[in-house]
């Protein structure tokens, strides 16, 4: 008769893993739509250039762990570290700078650690960092002006150039972002003046408005299809918003509130990196707490540090404390008066 | 009628209340409710498990062989927490034996197997037209006489649920219609087509444990079921409560959740929040059982899935095998599918067909691979947190299923695993298809295991501690035995040894016996004499060695001392053996030297007893005394054996003159040399006295003594006449007493008498101080 023995429950829901990240990847498509329009063809290729080396590292590290390899790349995670640090990396950022990122966050980060699932930093965070702070210059001076700022702007065929070859760029084609602009700028100005500048746009960023309204437009989708969690979102950008109104509320002395939103990596990072469901905190309270904790870093460094944007390394602290939120933002279980805190457990009876 | 439409019916205003988490799978309802219940055909066979329930297993009234009818008890409940076991018809039993049974484990129990005669013949029940007039206690013993256990899944005796705790205040009962399991339409159809029993067996619950609300809640998506039971309690204050549909509100403490918004406290039964819930299937059948006496003998069953050609729900008779039943309703197997017992999300896959339809059996489910397709392959766990969001008991079931995995037994426990209910709702939700439910049963398995491990090594070490306690005590016991036993000798021997000094110093009358052996001895065997002498030699010799090696090993400590001091310690320790050793040879050799000098000393000595008495009485001062007062004694008593036996001699018969004779002059002889010796030993005291003494001024003595020896010797004449008086009026008996008596006084008194005047002649002699005279 051929009777299968197995387990309950014997049928399904619909959510797959390889789905969720999907999503992830088709709801990133909008920013990277306006990172294209505003500035130009370097985001487009980081992300297909990263995706090619992500996976190729993968089917690398598959082979030498003796891992089905097709199972593997199905779920896409891959994938998404790839697109996440195309998106991320500054768009003039030379080859080989994408490439020691992608790969070391898709071998280091992640395999080394047992592959998705295993690993408790965030890889592309982890590749961001490395390059960051072993690159600098690449880095720093690699981030473009807005298109519209420009009187020629740059081919695709410059782009590939610059980003493949060593050939220089014509004056004008990476500028600091405004971010950058704006800290050190006010110490000398006043704020109407920094703002003045043709980077700020009409007042927020130019360009960068754009992109981050589209990542959170993206967020959004992601949210009402239960893919992500509100609570890490909501978390990170009230980590950030909360600071800037209590204490950078003067325009002349810190950066406004519109710009800390609205530039950089901040819808990004609130919405595709923060809520990376593996390396974050699994309780609801305990994601609130991880996003709020984001939120707040990233404020601490951007006014206080010497990176202007700061997010990957406010992830990759929050990460670090992410099994101690759980352990003490336990839910309370049904039947019981209170929730368990702390790490005590009782000797088996 | 829609939804909406069966909502508008009810009027409960109840607020409802909410569960955390659960999901919404395919309801699939309408595969088997479309029908009405069918009455499934007499099987063949019916094989009837033991244990059909919770608790313990039945007992076999019956025997193989025996014919049963319908309703007849089988087995009996074995203590209180059992159910009893009836025959589904009537037939003869075939065999009690091992047989497989409904069990995810697919082991086998002990079952009845009954092979039905085909009359169908009832048994005589005991119906009660009026069931208000039965007493709760009637009610209950009605239950349990029908072995009805609860029909829901879990199969808890059903009279121990109506038999609250004491403690417990009961005040709600709840009907669990909510059914929310995918697939199972057995209470549907039940509640469509007979309500009224329902409601009746609810009402009859409600009587017996004095509930004041009754509730009754139903998911929505039964809408004819509902109308149903509206008609049923149109007259009664039970309330319909149409709750959203969502899995597992039929979960008993999610519906009480929901219905009361109380919440039953960990470790606790709804008993003790004053809640019971009951079943549709099991309080259907108490109506019948209290109103018409039948036992539990079938139940509805819903055989559904798209392997089955006819789908539906039937009455079919416990004990009837599955294999039977599915090919009755166009059971077609599939390769590589399951058969499923109980529903998609909490049933478990059955192995083989022949096993037999139970107490519990609310579903069989037989699933194509369309409807229920196999899970894939399980991905890494993404911690995305859709299972805590589903999870009924709000659980971290991906923390769980960590510390499962990591075989942290105790952080998972911390997690609350012993809550999860296993409801499937977090495998369900699962985006990378784990199985959880099975990381939470093989945990739990695991740490029931480590308790039970547990306890059998505390047992384990309490007995092993008791033990080497025990084993402690005996040797302690043993030791203290021995010690005693030691001392005790050691006592022993130096008493001995006291004794058998004071012998040899004192008293030497031991000596006599031993003495005439050694004369005879030495008269007998001169080698005797010389072996002790012999011996003493040696022994002498042996106490020489001793002492010259004892001063060899002094010459030797004083030259280590000097030169070689590592061996001083060494070499003094053999010089106070050495000093032993030559005390102990002394001892001996003074011992035996004794011995023999003693003997040697008593041999000389003729033997006479009297004469070695006086000798040693003699040797010592200090024996004098006491031996004078025994000496009077003994010439006393002499004395008076004499007269005696002289008496005799004069009242005797001839035959007996001359036996009395010779002891009358024994007698007379032992008188004199008693008398003889008490003379010696005055003389002696008295010698020893004017010896002793220096001349002491004799007036004060003399003084004193005078009217003292006068007192006493008036007390002597007077006890005389006393005497004589009292010989004159004696008795022929007591005539030779009182003679002897009177005799001894008259000598008493002529001894005081003398005293008393050699007192006054000493006193007239010495002095010239004259004596006042009383006179005699």
């Amino acid at each position: 008769m051929g009777l299968l023995t197995l387990t309950s429950p014997h049928t399904k829901g619909p959510q797959r893993t390889s789905v969720m990240m999907r999503w992830v990847i088709a709801m990133t498509l909008p920013g990277l739509v306006m990172q294209t329009v505003f500035f130009g063809w370097g985001n487009l290729h980081n992300v297909i250039w990263c995706s090619i080396v992500a996976l190729l590292s993968e089917v690398l590290v598959l082979k030498l762990r003796k891992r089905p390899i097709a199972f593997y790349l199905n779920d896409y995670s891959a994938l998404v570290t790839a697109v996440l640090l195309g998106l991320a990396l500054p768009p003039f950022a030379p080859w080989w700078v994408s490439l020691v990122a992608t790969a070391f966050a898709i071998i280091f980060a992640k395999h080394l650690y047992g592959g998705m699932g295993y690993n408790p930093f965030n890889p592309a965070m982890v590749g961001y960092a490395l390059v960051l702070v072993s690159f600098p210059v690449a880095m720093t001076t690699n981030w473009a002006t807005p298109l519209s700022l420009l009187e020629q702007t740059p081919s695709l065929s410059q782009t590939l150039s610059t980003i493949w070859g060593s050939g220089t760029l014509p004056d004008g084609f990476t500028g600091a972002t405004p971010l950058d602009t704006y800290k050190h700028e006010i110490a000398h100005s006043l704020s109407a003046d920094v703002l003045a500048k043709p980077i700020f746009g009409s007042g927020i960023s130019l360009g960068w408005e754009w992109v981050n309204a589209a990542f959170l437009l993206g967020g959004l989708i992601l949210l009402l299809l239960k893919i992500i969690p509100w609570q890490t979102p909501v978390g990170v950008l009230a980590g950030l918003m909360i600071p800037s109104i209590l204490l950078g509320y003067d325009a002349d002395q810190s950066t406004p509130l519109l710009i800390h939103l609205l530039s950089g990596a901040t819808m990004l990072g609130a919405f595709f990196i923060a809520t990376d469901p593996i390396t974050s905190a699994t309780t609801t309270r305990g994601r609130l707490i991880f996003g709020l904790g984001i939120g707040l870093l990233t404020y601490i460094v951007r006014v206080y540090g010497s990176y202007p944007d700061a997010f990957a390394f406010a992830v990759l602290l929050m990460n670090f404390a992410a099994p101690l939120i759980d352990v003490y933002t336990q839910p309370r279980t049904y039947g019981y008066e209170k929730a368990k805190r702390g790490t005590k457990t009782k000797e088996l009876k | 009628m829609t939804t909406a439409q069966a909502s508008k019916i009810i009027a409960s205003t109840r607020e409802l209340a909410d569960f955390h988490g659960g999901i919404h799978p395919q309801e699939m309802k309408s595969l088997s409710n479309q029908t009405p219940i069918s009455k499934a055909a007499l099987p063949p066979q019916l094989i009837l498990p033991l244990q059909q329930h919770i608790g313990n297993a039945s007992k076999v009234i019956v025997e193989v062989g025996q014919q049963v009818l319908k309703g007849q008890i089988l087995a009996e409940a074995d203590g209180f927490v059992s159910v009893n076991l009836h025959a589904p018809t009537s037939g003869r039993i075939e065999s009690i034996s091992e047989h497989a049974i409904a069990h995810p484990s697919g082991q086998s129990d002990l079952c009845l197997t009954l092979t039905p005669d085909g009359q169908d013949q009832w048994c005589t029940l005991n119906s009660s037209e009026d069931v208000t007039q039965l007493s709760a206690f009637e009610i209950q013993t009605k239950v349990r006489q029908a072995g009805i256990a609860g029909m829901g899944g879990a199969g808890f005796p059903t009279d121990i649920k109506l038999q609250p705790p004491k403690h417990a205040n009961i005040d709600t009962l709840i009907l669990n219609a909510a059914e929310c399991e995918p697939y199972i339409t057995s209470d549907d159809r039940l509640l469509r087509e007979r309500a009224d029993e329902v409601v009746a067996g609810l009402n009859i619950v409600s009587s017996v444990l004095q509930t004041t609300t009754c509730l009754i809640g139903i998911e929505d998506n039964k809408p004819e079921a509902i109308a149903a039971l509206k008609t049923a309690t149109q007259d009664s204050n039970i309330e319909i409560c149409v709750i959203p549909t969502k899995y597992p509100s039929g979960g008993e403490k999610q519906l009480i959740k929901i219905l009361t918004g109380k919440e039953v406290p960990n470790g606790k039964i709804p008993a003790d929040i004053g809640v019971v819930c009951q079943n549709v299937g099991t309080v259907a059948a108490i109506y019948r059982a209290v109103r018409f006496g039948e036992p539990l003998i079938s139940r509805i069953t819903t055989l559904t899935g798209l392997q089955i050609q006819q789908r539906g729900n039937v009455e079919v008779l416990l004990g009837t095998p599955i294999n039977w039943l599915l090919s009755q309703y166009g059971y077609q197997a599939a390769k590589r599918e399951r058969l499923i017992m109980g529903g998609p999300m909490m049933g478990f896959t059955l192995t083989e067909t022949d096993i037999p339809v139970v107490k519990t059996t609310n579903c069989i489910l037989a699933p194509n691979e369309t409807e229920l397709p196999l899970a894939p392959p399980a991905q890494a766990c993404i911690r995305c947190g859709l299972c805590a969001d589903a999870c009924p008991a709000e659980l971290l079931p991906q923390q769980l299923y960590w510390f499962a995995r990591g075989q942290e037994y105790e952080k998972a426990e911390h997690h609350n695993l012993f809550d999860c209910i296993e409801c499937g709702a977090c495998s369900f939700v699962c985006p990378s298809s784990i199985p959880l439910v099975q990381y939470y049963r093989h945990a739990k398995g695991e740490i029931k295991q480590q308790r039970a491990d547990q306890q059998k090594s505390d047992q384990a070490r309490v007995r092993f501690e008791a033990r080497q306690q025990r084993l402690e005590n005996e040797q302690a016991e043993k030791a203290a035995k021995r010690k005693a036993r030691a001392e005790a000798a050691a006592k022993a021997q130096a008493a001995k040894k006291l004794a058998e000094s004071q012998e040899i110093v004192i008293d030497s009358a031991k000596t006599d016996s031993k003495q005439a052996d050694l004369i005879q001895e030495n008269q007998n065997n001169q080698s005797k004499a010389a072996v002790e002498v012999l011996d003493l030699s040696e022994l002498k010799t042996a106490w020489d060695k001793a002492q010259s090696k004892l001063d060899k090993m002094y010459d030797a400590l004083d030259a280590a001392k000097e030169n070689n001091p590592e061996q001083v310690t060494k070499l003094s320790r053999a010089v106070e053996k050495n000093q032993m050793r030559v005390n102990q040879t002394k001892q001996a050799w003074l011992k035996a030297s004794a011995k023999t000098e003693s003997e040697t000393s008593t041999a000389v000595i003729t033997a006479t007893e009297s004469e070695t008495k006086a000798e040693s009485r003699s040797t010592s001062d200090a024996n004098i005394k006491p031996d004078l007062a025994a000496l009077e004694t003994a010439y006393d008593k002499a004395d008076s054996k004499l007269a005696k036996l002289e008496n005799a001699l004069a009242n005797a018969a001839p035959e007996q003159v001359e036996k009395l004779t010779r002891a009358v002059n024994k007698n007379k002889d032992r008188v004199a040399s008693a008398k003889a010796e008490l003379e010696t030993a005055q003389a002696a005291l008295s010698r020893t006295d004017n010896n002793a003494m220096p001349e002491p001024p004799v007036e004060p003595v003399i003084e004193i003594d005078i009217p003292a020896l006068q007192l006493a010797f008036e007390k002597a004449d007077s006890k005389l006449a006393k005497l004589e008086n009292a010989l004159a009026n004696a008795k022929p008996e007591q005539v030779e007493k009182l003679t002897r008596a009177v005799n001894k006084n008259k000598d008493r008194v002529k001894a005081a008498q003398d005293e008393l005047e050699q007192a006054r002649l000493n006193a007239a002699a010495s002095t010239t101080t004259p004596v006042n005279d009383s006179g005699t």
